[in-house]
């Protein structure tokens, strides 16, 4: 059996946990081993958040920097800051929507232009999705299925041992009745990201 | 009903190591449960409250560690099964307990869940807490996963009746936060009411009974030392002449590099579940079998010291390690890579570790406190209302701790729970600036209250200032003894904070609205307006997100900068909110903004800039 070692990042209240678990869900509902990492308590409040989907046979529940097979990103700085999970043959998938961190926000540091860090990551990494996910996201209905557009495009692009269909049954579950039509549609644009 | 409830014996469902320890305890038919919330203890707790709300469960948010374990304590002494779980730093708290009830022993099955934290991802220490099993002299099982968090939760309430000792399940963040599949079996139902039957000469330690119950308490361990080399948490996995010896999550890292290295027919793992008593015979069987040691724990050596004086006495002279020697460090959590490593050194194998490319110079993202939290709006007016004198800032744990920072830049000194305020007492007895020391509502009360106390009978001068937000916000919004806003509407607290403070004996205490800027900094002027003597502001103002989750209230206002913004930058440069912005238009014009989504509404920068104002929120 093979393994797949996903990393999720992000910024507290992009959901994050939630796309974790959807799909550490998915990979049960597979019967296939998985394993997922989280983490809770002071790392959120506005702060980075990370979190790890390991299926196949790997135990581990961390992932070492430089192991990661496929990135999950939801804000581009944090993509960047996340590179060195990465190995040349990583996959990444990255929100180019920014998240400006307070000291960018308060006007002491600048935000790098987001175009020279995605080009940064592909001088690192064989593989580079980078999109608008917010846009999509806000185009199915809300901007807070950002995470669900992200599952949509690793699930058409990882090769997963499983398909698209169980992440779909798994949202079905999941997710509050009243934003299930908008995530169903937000998974469908994520999944077209070509 | 509670998942965990209707979870089906027999089915497959990926827990959280925590809900994992929730459903074996379930399994075990637990009556009585207590804790202390802290990361990456918490969710055992929430979810053993909320099952508590649909079963004949009797669970407890204890106002401290301590007090969890002496109340747990008493429901096992009257023959109930029961649970006190809490964070490793929590056991501290709890030890003066501890080491007597090991002595004193329990009647029903008693778990103590100490949930560790290597790399401190949420604590203040990353203590390695199976010395606590040794130093007690209670038993302790260790899992690696979800299943065994599951197993070992419930096999520790049939080895702790059996023995009348209460068990350790140690755990740590990763096993904690991890979901893995785990199959659940049947659910037992709880044993109903208790009963006490006297017996003074067992449970009350004078020096003549406590003698004699020391005595026991090592006959026990003498007997659980034999139920460790026969445990069928303690295995040996593989073959070969390479012996590795593991425990708790360290067994995956362990196997996974076994697995990549492909050398499983060279190695023999002995997997170590139950860890205390030490399974000395199993392990010099294990020893024996193989040419090489390699013991891989995170923290301390706390194997490895075993293992080594278990050789020792027996005569063997082979080589055994794992802290040192550029092999494995006794800080932070390990991951995959960090173990392979030390696997490849101590075995002479190849293997090169992947070169990591670090991206430098990336601003950093650290966690602050939320738009509208009033602890920030507290800080604000502490500052203003000292001026350029400032004052010496012990802090607590909790959310403000975040404080920190600068703007805020609002604490100088933390140890634990509850050092603020006696900090503060000896600050201003050592030295000569002010001294005005923040505790939060709950770890006021969780260990506050007897530095207070102190500073009152000792004559220290200094203010405290009790950031009330009407619960305990940091770890997921539990209650404390002074919660006023409930599910059922706002209630009178059951403890007082101002009655309790002037029952300490303090006579000046002002309560304030932290939200109302200008009448917050001129109390805390008055209040501090002589230095002798002990002062307590009660900074009272609940927690937004908390407030908004039980009340269901919705915000009818944010607030905007208007033209009139000189670009004076306080907004930015004092309060600190994340809901501001500092931006440029396309000639590079500066402005500042407010982000309305973040906005909560709180008023506080209205009331610091006349360019600031009101707008109502559009849906």
């Amino acid at each position: 059996m093979e393994s797949w070692r996903i990393f999720f990042t992000g910024v507290g209240g992009q959901g994050t946990l939630l796309a974790t678990r959807v799909l550490g869900e998915a990979a049960l509902l597979a019967n296939i081993p998985v394993v997922v990492s989280e983490v809770h308590g002071m790392a959120q409040r506005g702060g980075v958040v990370e979190s790890a989907v390991v299926i196949g046979e790997v135990r581990s529940p961390v992932i070492s920097d430089g192991e990661v097979d496929i990135l999950m990103a939801f804000e581009p700085l944090e993509a960047l800051r996340a590179v060195r999970k990465c190995s040349a043959s990583s996959l990444v998938i990255c929100n180019t929507s920014p998240v400006a961190p307070f000291s960018v926000s308060s006007g002491r540091d600048q935000y790098p232009d987001v175009s020279d860090m995605m080009q940064a990551i592909s001088s690192q990494v064989s593989n580079l999705i980078a999109y608008d996910a917010r846009a999509l996201a806000r185009e199915a209905g809300s901007e807070l299925s950002v995470n669900v557009v992200m599952l949509g495009t690793l699930m058409r692009h990882a090769k997963m041992p499983f398909d698209a269909k169980v992440v779909k049954k798994v949202l079905n579950t999941r997710t509050k009745k009243t934003f299930l039509e908008i995530n169903l549609k937000a998974f469908d644009l994520g999944y077209e990201v070509l | 009903m509670h998942e965990l409830l209707t979870a089906q014996s027999g089915s497959k469902k990926l827990l959280l190591g925590n809900e994992a320890i929730v459903r074996g305890a379930l399994e075990a038919g637990i009556s009585f449960a207590t804790t202390y919330p802290g990361t990456p203890s918490s969710e055992i707790g929430d979810n053993l409250y909320q099952i508590s709300q649909e079963t004949d469960l009797y669970f407890e948010y204890s106002v401290n560690e301590k007090v969890a374990l002496e109340t747990a304590a008493a429901a096992s002494t009257s023959g109930l099964r029961t649970m006190c779980s809490m964070k490793h730093v929590g056991l501290n708290v709890a030890s003066d307990a501890l080491m007597t009830l090991a002595y004193v022993g329990v009647k029903g099955g008693m778990v103590i869940v100490s949930a560790d934290d290597p790399s401190m991802h949420s604590s203040q220490n990353e203590q390695d807490n199976r010395f606590y099993a040794r130093f007690a002299g209670i038993p302790m099982l260790e899992p690696a996963n979800s299943q065994e968090a599951l197993d070992m939760a419930k096999a520790a309430f049939s080895l702790s009746e059996s023995y009348g000792i209460p068990v350790l399940l140690r755990t740590t963040t990763r096993i904690n936060h991890s979901r893995s599949v785990a199959e659940v079996g049947t659910l037992q139902d709880s044993r109903g009411d208790g009963s006490f039957v006297k017996d003074p000469l067992n449970l009350v330690p004078v020096p003549m009974v406590a003698r004699r119950l020391h005595i026991e308490q090592l006959e026990k361990l003498k007997k659980l030392r034999l139920e460790a080399d026969s445990s069928t948490f303690n295995r040996v996995e593989g073959q070969g002449s390479w012996g590795i010896v593991t425990s708790g999550v360290s067994y995956n890292y362990v196997m996974d590099a076994i697995r990549e290295f492909n050398i499983a027919d060279q190695v023999q793992v002995l997997k170590l579940g139950m860890t205390y008593p030490f399974p000395q015979a199993l392990c010099l069987e294990f020893i024996e079998k193989v040419k090489k040691v390699l013991v891989v724990e995170e923290l301390e050596p706390f194997l490895e010291d075993m293992i080594k004086v278990a050789a020792q006495e027996q005569g063997l002279t082979i080589e055994i390690k794992g802290k040192g020697d550029e092999l494995l460090p006794r800080y932070f959590e390990f991951d995959p890579v960090l173990v392979k490593s030390a696997v490849a050194r101590f075995f002479q194998l190849d293997y090169e570790p992947p070169r990591v490319e670090m991206s430098s110079d990336l601003p950093q993202r650290p966690p602050n406190l939320c738009a509208g939290c009033p602890h920030r709006a507290s800080y604000y007016a502490v500052r203003q209302a000292l001026g350029e004198v400032g004052a010496i800032y012990p802090s607590d744990i909790g959310c403000y701790t975040l404080g920190l920072l600068p703007p805020l830049a609002a604490a100088d000194y933390l140890l634990c729970m509850g050092s603020s305020v006696s900090s503060a007492g000896g600050f201003s007895k050592a030295q000569d600036q002010p001294v005005v020391a923040f505790i939060g509502d709950s770890t006021f009360f969780h260990s506050g209250v007897t530095g207070l106390i102190n500073a009152v009978q000792n004559d220290h001068n200094f203010t405290l200032v009790i950031l009330d937000n009407g619960t305990t916000a940091m770890t997921g919004q539990q209650p404390h003894p002074g919660v006023e806003l409930t599910a059922e509407g706002r209630q009178p607290p059951k403890v007082d904070i101002k009655a309790l403070v002037r029952g300490c004996g303090v006579e000046q205490i002002v309560v304030v609205n932290p939200l109302q800027v200008e009448k917050t900094v001129a109390a805390i002027k008055e209040i501090m307006a002589d230095r002798s003597g002990v002062k307590v502001v009660i900074s009272k103002s609940p927690c937004p997100l908390f407030e908004r989750r039980i009340t269901g209230k919705k915000q009818k206002v944010v607030f905007r900068v208007t033209n009139e913004c000189d670009m004076c930058r306080r907004c930015l440069d004092e309060l600190g909110c994340p809901a501001f912005t500092y931006c440029e238009d396309e000639t590079e014009c500066a402005f500042i903004a407010i982000d309305e989504h973040l906005c909560s509404g709180c008023s506080v920068c209205k009331q610091i800039c006349h360019a600031i104002r009101a707008k109502k929120k559009s849906a």
